[in-house]
């Protein structure tokens, strides 16, 4: 022991308590912060063990696997078209990579030719004067799609988990309800029209002037939270309720894949599509690119206060 | 001019990053995070993409916090402080946790 200190003297000083957080052996805001440890929850083994005796009987009593040859079939026939689904699929990605060109080439098109023409002939191939939308919308279609079905599934996925019953959410404890809170409502009275119109705005413009589906989108949604939190539930379904919300996101959806379809279509076989550049600079240009930010926007409008509304009460 | 504003902007970026995970209120925490996001906009601003700036604000400032506050509305933390030392909001009157908290 050639330490300059002894070991009290050393356990009053700073340096330790930092070396003891560190390694993990003391956590100096166990007990402070408000959220409290969990403790875990063991369950017996041999209940857990019945349990499953108990839920394979169950399974083999209502198929009668025994005596049932459709369902012996089905298992092999399902085991066999996986792997082969999984071989065809990875053979397929495997191919295609090989004809990628090598990572970290200087001479790549990603690294020269994609860029300078994106800002160079941008305004005159897809008619907007908002580069960046005409990249993502454009350019890059297929990537958004794949952003708004993100969306798309991210909502649905909240919805199966937080989704509550219809008699359930009749009966909700009061105090997840506002109760006539004069000031918020008096400013949401005022601001909420702003923000709506302020957020069409920004996706009826993402051609011209910065913004776009996404965002529009988003400043939509907090109207719509506002609207819901300052007046109830109540108030929102009489415009926006469940069918309404189902309703607006399938068919943007839907109708963003056709465009898409139609476009992708028409461009590689080099047939003129019936979306006019128009002038750009109007609001009526930029051919499909208007329509899918409308598109996107609704999407986005509608998962950002279906969020709000199944993580407050568990339905909209 | 610009330079030392972004430089003085992305200190207290840096001070709001680490101050957000070593406040012990968890409701400090998430306003800390949205001047995190609102002074992330200006910075967006500043750079020249307007783009990224509106959706940093929308998103960031806006969504993300209702969302946490909702939560944290949800796991009874909101009411528990206003039971204890707010003054007491006609919304909380149901309220009837006056369980003992560990925060002073």
């Amino acid at each position: 022991m050639s330490k300059l200190r002894s070991q009290n003297e050393y356990e009053k000083t700073s340096s330790f308590r930092f070396w003891q957080w560190l390694s993990g052996e003391k956590d100096p805001y166990i007990d402070h912060v408000e959220m409290k440890v969990q403790e875990e929850f063991h369950e017996p083994p041999i209940l857990v063990k019945k349990r499953e005796i108990d839920h394979i009987k169950l399974h083999n009593k209502i198929y009668d696997i025994d005596h049932n040859k459709e369902i012996k079939f089905f298992q092999g026939v399902y085991r066999v078209s996986a792997v082969v689904l999984c071989a065809v699929i990875i053979v397929a990605l495997v191919i295609c990579a090989s004809y990628l060109p090598e990572a970290g080439n200087p001479n790549n098109p990603t690294v020269n030719e994609v860029a300078e023409r994106y800002v160079e002939q941008g305004t005159a191939e897809t008619g907007v004067i908002n580069t960046v939308t005409g990249m993502i919308l454009n350019y890059r279609g297929f990537d958004t799609f794949g952003e708004t079905c993100v969306l798309f599934i991210a909502s649905s996925c909240v919805m199966i988990l937080l989704m509550v019953s219809e008699e359930k959410l009749k009966h909700l404890p009061k105090n997840l309800e506002p109760t006539n809170d004069k000031i918020l409502q008096y400013v949401a009275r005022i601001i909420v029209p702003v923000l709506m119109i302020f957020g069409f705005y920004v996706i009826v413009n993402g051609h011209l002037s910065p913004g776009g589906g996404f965002s529009g989108g988003a400043i939509i949604g907090s109207g719509l939270i506002l609207y819901s939190s300052a007046f109830g539930a109540e108030e929102i379904r009489k415009f926006f309720n469940e069918k309404v919300y189902k309703s607006i996101k399938i068919t943007a959806l839907i109708l963003y894949g056709c465009i898409m379809t139609y476009y992708f279509y028409t461009g590689a076989n080099g047939i003129p599509n019936i979306f006019p550049l128009g002038t750009p600079g109007n609001i009526l240009s930029a051919g499909m690119i208007f329509f899918i930010n409308l598109f996107v926007g609704s999407e986005v409008a509608c998962t950002v206060y279906s969020f709000y509304a199944l993580f407050k009460r568990g339905g909209l | 001019m610009s330079d030392i504003i972004i430089f003085l902007l992305l200190i207290f970026l840096v001070i709001c990053a680490i101050s957000v995970s070593f406040s012990k209120n968890l409701l400090n925490s998430v306003i800390i995070f949205m001047s995190y996001s609102t002074v992330m906009a200006i910075i967006w601003i500043l750079l020249e993409s307007p783009d990224l700036a509106i959706t940093e604000a929308a998103v960031g400032a806006g969504i993300t916090s209702v969302l946490f506050f909702v939560t944290l509305k949800k796991i009874k933390i909101i009411d528990e402080m206003v039971a204890k030392n707010g003054p007491t909001l006609p919304d909380s009157e149901n309220v009837t946790g006056k369980e003992e908290s560990t925060h002073e």
